[in-house]
């Protein structure tokens, strides 16, 4: 049987980090951010095939000349993606940050554990 | 010489100097299956692109369009939102707590024997397929692309599978990323050409262009292309959709060749860069296969198509008609560069993940194989797995249908891969039991129910070509082409039953902790490797 990865660094700092006040914080503030962006993004995605698959009549009604409203949901997903996108890039900053401060921190732990 | 040949020859002698450069730069298992991990955000971002966009998206998808209007978009939606799974959930976790494959997440804190074993078998499968559907297309258009020039669909096979061997085995990451970086700058420098000389067509007017969409010409009928329902009609149409849109938005998270290239950037913040370069590409590209789509079944016609090489020559032909010959030869060859460099990428995560999990960690039970034999066996690997894509498209023979192919692919994907990544990043009870159960329930609900669906089985009239006919000719005994709405739901209840009927794995959940620790700080993470 193939043994699990060695544990590095310590064992101890893992669960040192894990119990850390800040990395709570960290996994809460993305945890807010993922799952109702996540939530959104299925919901709204799979009206379309919904929508197109169950009311094809409806959505072939016409909105802007001849471009009916099933083209336009359809086109309006590419730039929903992009938006969330944009919006995940915004908030993933702010991940980064909280993760360096637990990084440092750790690093600092270290340098006076040594001393 | 013909011009389209002169073309197919500039790209490859380019390709070939890129890998005799990579040759010459890389050494080290880190430098083969990773490029160093030294790719920059905006690089990895165009490759992921050049990795994705396939023969299936750019004459597949303009195909279905120009033949069967809207519903051919539904496609190009599927495939860009499906880069938002990749990017909110899987990039980050996986480019932190992995090395070089997807089994290396789930080996993280599960027994790494059986999820290896099954992780390689799925991923495997997954590549096969896929590749079997890009080899099979690739020497139907070399053939249609270069009539005349006496390359005949063995000889074409037989090429397109050398060259990606020689990029793999001699050039490794490095190469192949390359390869599918100038892929995907030809492939958007060709589509938007095509695109402003569709819009040029109709002089620049919109309200032309959907005019013109909205009533097209089939054979005696005026249609309407912008309206749903072309395609997928009742009384399945609309399951066989959602479907679809499972398989296309949770397959992607789980496409081995894709999950590879997060592994070849320096950190997780690089991945998620590339992730958003990616969209923007993917996402404009996607769009503009509309105007191709539409304006193939405007401006050429349905039937002219159908006479002259049929569906996926659809692009190719609107070049023609409207750029001319030069043209036309431009956008074949950006075809065959489309298809060379995913096959290049479909062989090397194939044989990493056989080198990698299979023959280091299952085979010689993780007792440590230095990087040299890992390498050698990966170049092993893909010259293998080259002979036997070749021989396989070659009795499959030229008129196979391969369209399913790439839809199983995705079907495996999101039914095997995702649904254990995802549990094993999330779930602290998760078991090596219940990823077993997962990965092998997912594999063999999505095999069986294409099996039994109207891919392959169906009953064909007495007026269908020999070569056209199903597989299997009795009536489906499943009614959807596409299986993921079942097969998904089944894996995740395996992985969910496998993991409950288990004992508590006390190990399994303190090392989650450290995964979570892991993915989400990047404590611990691979470096890049200076070179």
């Amino acid at each position: 049987m193939g043994s699990r990865p060695e544990r590095t660094p310590h064992a101890t700092v893992w669960a040192r980090v894990a119990e850390s006040e800040e990395f709570k914080d960290l996994m809460a503030a993305k945890a807010r951010f993922v799952v109702p962006a996540t939530i959104f993004f299925v919901v709204y995605y799979f009206a379309l095939p919904v929508l197109v698959g169950y009311v094809p009549k409806f959505m072939s009604t016409p909105v802007i000349g001849v471009v009916n409203l099933a083209y336009l949901f359809a086109l309006s997903q590419f730039f929903v993606a992009w938006f969330i996108a944009w919006r995940y890039v915004r908030a993933a900053g702010r991940f980064d940050r909280m993760a360096k401060r637990i990084l440092d921190r750790l690093e600092a732990a270290k340098v006076e554990e040594r001393a | 010489m013909s011009t389209p040949l002169l073309m197919f020859l500039g790209f490859i002698a380019i390709t070939l100097g890129i890998t005799y450069w990579a040759a010459r730069r890389s050494s080290g298992a880190s430098a083969y299956f990773a490029a160093g991990r030294q790719i920059k955000g905006w690089q990895n971002g165009i490759a992921v692109a050049g990795d994705y966009m396939s023969a299936a998206s750019f004459l597949g998808i303009a195909g279905i369009i120009a033949f069967q209007g809207y519903d051919g978009f539904m496609y190009s939606v599927g495939w860009l939102v499906a880069y938002l799974t990749v990017l909110l959930i899987v990039a980050e976790p996986l480019r932190n707590a992995g090395k070089y494959t997807m089994a290396d997440v789930l080996a993280y804190r599960l027994r790494p024997r059986p999820v290896r074993a099954m992780a390689a078998l799925s991923t495997l499968t997954v590549s096969t397929f896929y590749m079997i559907a890009q080899m099979v297309g690739a020497g139907t258009l070399v053939t249609l692309l270069l009539r005349g020039s006496g390359i005949t669909y063995n000889w074409a096979v037989a090429i397109v599978g050398v060259l990606m061997v020689a990029y793999v085995v001699f050039g490794g990451m490095l190469a192949t990323t390359w390869v599918q970086i100038i892929k995907a700058v030809l492939l958007i420098a060709g589509t938007i050409l095509l695109s402003v000389l569709v819009l040029a067509h109709f002089g620049f007017s919109f309200p032309a262009f959907f005019d013109a969409i909205a009533h097209v010409h089939d054979g005696n009928r005026v249609v309407n292309y912008l309206e749903p329902g072309l395609r997928y009609k009742p009384p399945y149409g609309a399951l066989d959709l959602i479907s679809l849109g499972l398989a296309l938005i949770f397959g992607t998270a789980g496409l081995p060749h894709i999950l590879v290239r997060f592994y070849t950037v320096p950190d997780a913040k690089t991945a998620r860069i590339s992730v958003v370069w990616a969209m923007a590409i993917i996402g404009g590209f996607y769009i503009m296969t509309t105007f191709l789509g539409f304006g193939a079944a405007t401006i050429v016609g349905k039937g002219f198509i159908a006479q002259n090489g049929g569906i996926n020559m659809s692009a190719p032909l609107l070049a023609q008609r409207l750029g001319g010959d030069v043209f036309f030869a431009f956008i074949s060859a950006i075809a065959f560069a489309t298809i060379l460099a995913v096959v290049a990428g479909l062989t090397i995560s194939a044989s990493t993940s056989f080198a990698h999990d299979l023959y280091s960690n299952v085979i010689h039970h993780g007792s440590p194989r230095t990087p040299e034999q890992e390498v050698r066996v990966a170049r092993i690997t893909a010259f293998v797995v080259g002979v036997i894509a070749i021989g396989i498209a070659i009795v499959l023979g030229p008129t196979f249908n391969v369209a399913f192919l790439v839809g199983l692919a995705f079907a495996v994907a999101a039914s095997a891969n995702l649904p254990v990544i995802l549990l094993s990043i999330f779930w602290r009870r998760f078991t090596t039991e219940g990823a077993v159960w997962g990965l092998a329930t997912g594999l063999a609900s999505s095999l069986l129910l294409i099996v039994i669906g109207p891919s392959i089985m169906g009953v064909d009239g007495p007026l269908v070509a020999a070569s056209a006919r199903h597989l299997i000719r009795a009536k489906p005994m499943f009614p959807l082409e596409n299986p993921g709405i079942v097969s998904i739901p089944l894996s995740f209840l395996g992985a969910f039953l496998g993991t409950l009927a288990s004992r508590v794995d006390s190990d399994s959940e303190a090392r989650f902790v450290e995964l979570q620790v892991r993915a989400n700080t990047g404590l611990g993470a691979e470096k890049a490797t200076a070179q």
